[in-house]
């Protein structure tokens, strides 16, 4: 089911990251959106509302984030991609579903455009607080992909690649956005249709009377048939066997829980994106994500005009984090400097990930605004040893 | 005792009858039987009058398709042969919302109980209802929690003994159909599980009709509600519903019990242990459906770029 012609937007324009997130969506094949409004993810929603009815597409505001996931699994599991967007607190009454999305394989998109917490907190401006919770938020384990673009053009980009592991991995994938990312407005190119790549799910490839829902091969991803489709498909959010059967035992739970993990761990090649600049030769490295990925731009340019060697790791896919790529960048540093708009949340990763090999310095901030690039130089800085920053 | 498939139920070992195939075998997951549902409960009625009703409204099954939430109601969706979703408690409405919506062409039935459908999952319901979803909605209401073993919950009759109301329910329950015709829904009734061709003939109608749709479905939880409100077993609750029902919309000249009203008068429908339960169907109207809406909206929009 590639998306039809002539639909995307090609060509220039100058948009909202949120607007930017929403025409990635749409370039990728989304055509059913369910969601809340909240500040600052409205404009997705605006978009979409604008966007969608034009194109064959369906968009409805439902009556809380809870129905708009709910609703976004029940229009993918009946073949349409779908996506919804929200900030912290939706997000928040969006973690149980996110489960049963992994747990019943449905393909889907959900983005967060963080803005400071906790509870209402700061609704109108930047945070990164729930990188945790989108790691972590739903009971029971489970594997998150989660992106963070840095930059209107990035939430087009990454909203496409968001939806393409969705659709290899049958799993629901998470675009983290940030509130400044979310209302910068930029320059964003849209590509002609093609010249992206746009996956697809796979459909059965045996008919009806041979089909078991959660059969894999060794790609450990199951054929997924559809509502509708003759295959009298059966899911849940119990444990299940491979026909789709609850059974709640250690052996079938033994079977599912460890091979649903692989499918995440075992296919980074998928998901896996980071970007790496004057890392070669760096002493000190930053490690930054999403709006701040920028202001860690600007600390590692002006530090190399100082002479300083400084460089920038600064992963797309956050979640599973890239720590093999991170550990080669890594490997003669003397010091780590993790800057993010929260308290120290990837920070305790790249601590794990690195496991003592070197100082892990934290630039932390309660949220409300961009970390200044001066901060994150400071912590650069010789002088600055393991202290925290703030 | 060994099993032998050959062998209808309830035939001694010795007499060898000739196997026969229950009727709704074609649209059941015959290989996963038996169910879950305790001796006596009334669920099992209601999903054999729902399968054929569906047939009676020939509904294909390759377009039928089932959302359950939690509790044993939701269990429904692994018996029946149809593309089947157990989802999360209370969110069956908007994942069928999402179904439909994706696929018009399809027949979606939300199956669940009392407690999923109107405590955790009320707010749902009233905006599923308000837009006019295209959708059946199948509430058995056993009065309480049965799959946690009997708690109380928004349909518990006041005065009632569950396990969290030990000295008798002090909340006031919900009227389901009064509820249902007050939020939107096209298509309201009520039928206990002793009304079983009723209930079938409710289900054929409902499934021929399009939009918003409910159906309660009064079913006996004789090892919870039932044993805490001394009704008895299952048989007991069913003498009990024949006792005490009366039923709404019958033909005029039946015993004077039964009480016909045509003017969409719901009140008395109220569910009390001291007063009868009143049944029957108490809306069926037309109105655009959501996506009839949507569409005639989406119309405008085409080719209006942003």
């Amino acid at each position: 089911m590639p998306p039809e012609k002539g639909i995307a937007l090609t060509g220039s324009h100058f948009m909202l990251g949120d607007q930017a997130c929403a025409e990635g969506a749409i370039y990728a094949g989304c055509r059913f959106f369910a969601g809340y409004p909240i500040t600052p993810a409205t404009e997705i929603a605006e978009r979409m509302a604008e966007r969608l009815p034009g194109i064959g597409g369906q968009y409805i505001q439902m009556e809380d984030e809870i129905g708009s996931i709910a609703a976004v699994l029940g229009a993918s599991v009946a073949g349409v991609r779908a996506m919804t967007a929200t900030s912290g607190p939706g997000f928040s009454l969006m973690q149980e579903n996110l489960g049963l999305g992994f747990m019943m394989e449905v393909p889907c998109v959900v983005v967060n455009v963080q803005r400071g917490g906790p509870s209402t907190g700061l609704p109108t401006s930047v945070g990164q607080q729930d990188m945790m919770q989108a790691r972590f938020g739903s009971h029971g384990d489970y594997a998150a992909i989660a992106y963070a673009p840095s930059s209107p053009q990035e939430a087009f980009e990454l909203t496409v690649q968001a939806f393409n592991t969705a659709e290899r991995l049958r799993t629901p994938v998470l675009v983290m956005m940030d509130e400044v990312v979310g209302h910068m407005r930029e320059r964003v190119v849209i590509p002609e249709e093609g010249k992206r790549t746009v996956v697809s799910r796979r459909l059965p490839s045996v008919p009806p009377s041979e089909y078991l829902p959660y059969r894999v091969d060794e790609g450990l991803v199951p054929e997924m048939a559809l509502a509708g489709g003759g295959y009298a498909v059966r899911m849940t959010g119990l444990t299940h066997d491979e026909s789709g059967r609850a059974v709640t035992d250690t052996e079938t739970q033994s079977v599912l829980l460890p091979r649903l993990l692989r499918k995440v761990s075992e296919h980074r090649e998928a998901y896996e994106l980071y970007e790496l600049r004057r890392a070669k030769d760096a002493e000190v490295l930053v490690v930054a994500y999403g709006i701040t990925g920028r202001s860690a731009t600007g600390a590692v340019e002006a530090a190399r005009a100082r002479g300083m060697r400084v460089g920038l790791f600064r992963p797309k896919s956050v979640w599973p984090f890239p720590s093999e790529a991170l550990l080669r960048a890594a490997r003669s540093v003397r010091r780590i400097v993790v800057a993010e708009i929260n308290m120290g949340q990837v920070a305790l990763e790249v601590e794990r990930v690195l496991a003592g090999r070197c100082p892990v310095v934290r630039v932390t901030s309660p949220g409300g605004e961009v970390l200044a690039p001066e901060l994150i130089l400071d912590a650069c800085a010789p002088d600055r040893g393991e202290k925290e920053s703030r | 005792m060994s099993f032998d498939p050959e062998r209808p139920m309830g035939t001694p070992e010795t007499e060898h009858a000739p196997f026969r195939r229950h009727p709704l075998d074609s649209v059941l997951r015959s290989e996963v039987l038996p169910h879950i549902w305790c001796p006596g409960c009334g669920i099992g009625v209601a999903l054999g009058a729902f399968l054929q009703g569906l047939d009676r409204a020939k509904i294909p099954v390759e377009k039928r398709v089932i959302v359950g939430g939690i509790g044993c109601s939701s269990r429904v969706v692994y018996y029946a042969k149809a593309d089947a979703y157990h989802t999360t408690h209370g969110r069956a409405i908007p994942f069928a919302t999402g179904i439909k919506l994706a696929n018009p062409s399809l027949h979606v039935t939300v199956f669940a109980g009392d407690g999923d459908l109107f405590a955790i999952g009320g707010n749902h319901f009233i905006h599923a209802a308000r837009r006019n979803m295209d959708l059946l909605v199948v509430c058995i209401n056993n009065f309480n929690y049965g799959m946690t073993g009997g708690q109380a919950g928004p349909t518990t009759p006041h005065d009632a003994r569950t396990t969290t109301t030990p000295f008798g329910n002090f909340e006031i329950p919900f009227n389901l159909p009064q509820l249902a015709a007050a939020v939107g829904a096209v298509y309201v009734a009520r039928w206990t599980t002793l009304d079983v061709r009723r209930l079938r003939d409710c289900f054929a109608e409902a499934a021929a009709k399009q939009g918003f749709r409910f159906v309660e479905v009064l079913a006996p939880c004789p090892v919870s509600f039932g044993k805490n409100n001394d009704i008895g077993s299952g048989l007991d609750e069913m003498d009990y519903y024949r006792g005490l029902e009366q039923i709404w919309g019958s033909p005029a000249g039946l015993p004077e019990r039964v009480e016909v009203r045509t003017d969409g008068d719901l009140s008395g429908t109220d569910i009390s242990l001291h007063r009868p339960i009143i049944v029957g169907k108490f809306v069926d109207r037309a109105r655009p459906t959501f996506l009839d809406n949507y569409r005639s909206a989406a119309s405008q929009a085409k080719g209006s770029a942003p």
